[in-house]
């Protein structure tokens, strides 16, 4: 049973020695010059204000709230596309029950303006 | 073989779920309990279960894992804020490791084994896992289906209504 995810062990294998070996060899390799500007938290070329543990907006949750509700309904569909040709028509009413009210629920998300960035 | 690997994976997940209670940082414990979901993906597919395994990877190691980190962030905990309760440590202990010895005995008592459903291993094998939960889904389980969408609308206006400033 195992046989047949060998291919997907062995990638896994692949990306965590490359992992590995990619780290190991830029510390042993790379010149270690440790000077305070260096060593500073990388904040996109600004210095560095404050701490990075600070309280974040509310809006970076919203968006990631909808993804992942958008992202179980792309869920439902998988089955759905295997069994496609089986169900047939009673199948097509069915799942498009399903997405015409999600649907509404993007419509009204958009309407709000809570995809937009303000 | 199976024995093994299913040895590695368990241990994998009971040191990744022992590193999500007793990280110092909430990021880490949430990194940790990623590893408990992989982990859990793997019991999945070690069932015949692929296509449950991917959701779990997709769902929860992917989505419900942001909902974590955000949360996280939004309530801004600091790092050193935990307070330890060793009394407390010790009498969870006791409680768990006498609910263990106790789990443990009633299973190697009881031989009472549970009726066997109409979904064999072997037919899931021949009809495939993620065609037989669909067939399940969309014939016999129509109104839960669609009730789910509803559900998901609820939630995506419950979090427009709670997250938007302007509405």
């Amino acid at each position: 049973m195992l046989g047949t995810y060998l291919p997907i062990l062995l990638v896994v294998l692949i990306a965590i020695i490359f992992g590995l070996v990619a780290l190991t060899f830029s510390s042993l390799i790379g010149p270690k010059k440790k000077t305070a500007l260096k060593l500073s938290p990388y904040e996109s070329g600004c210095a560095p204000v404050g701490t990075a543990r600070e309280r974040f907006s509310i809006k970076f949750y919203l968006i990631a709230m909808l993804f992942i509700l958008f992202d179980i309904e792309a869920v439902f569909l998988y089955p759905w596309a295997i069994l496609y040709k089986k169900l047939g028509v009673f199948g097509l009413v069915e799942m498009g029950v399903f997405v015409v009210i999600l649907f509404v629920g993007y419509i009204y998300v958009w309407k709000k303006g809570a995809l937009e960035w303000e | 073989m199976e024995t093994l690997f299913f040895a590695i994976i368990t241990l994998v997940a009971i040191v990744s779920a022992i590193l999500v209670i007793s990280c110092k940082n909430p990021i880490n414990s949430a990194l940790a309990l990623v590893m408990t979901f992989f982990c859990l993906a793997t019991y999945y597919v070690m069932l015949d279960a692929p296509f449950m395994a991917a959701i779990q990877v997709m769902v929860y190691a992917g989505a419900i894992m942001v909902l974590i980190v955000f949360t996280i962030m939004l309530l801004n905990i600091r790092v050193d804020a935990t307070k330890k309760h060793s009394h407390k440590i010790l009498l969870g202990s006791i409680i768990g490791f006498f609910t263990l010895i106790n789990t443990v005995y009633i299973l190697m008592k009881s031989h009472a084994a549970a009726p066997t459903g109409p979904f064999t291993g072997d037919m899931i094998k021949q009809i495939g896992h993620t065609e037989l939960i669909g067939q399940e889904m969309f014939t016999k389980f129509l109104l839960p289906f669609e009730i789910t969408s509803i559900l998901l609308l609820v939630a995506i206006v419950g979090a427009v209504i709670l997250a938007k400033k302007k509405l």
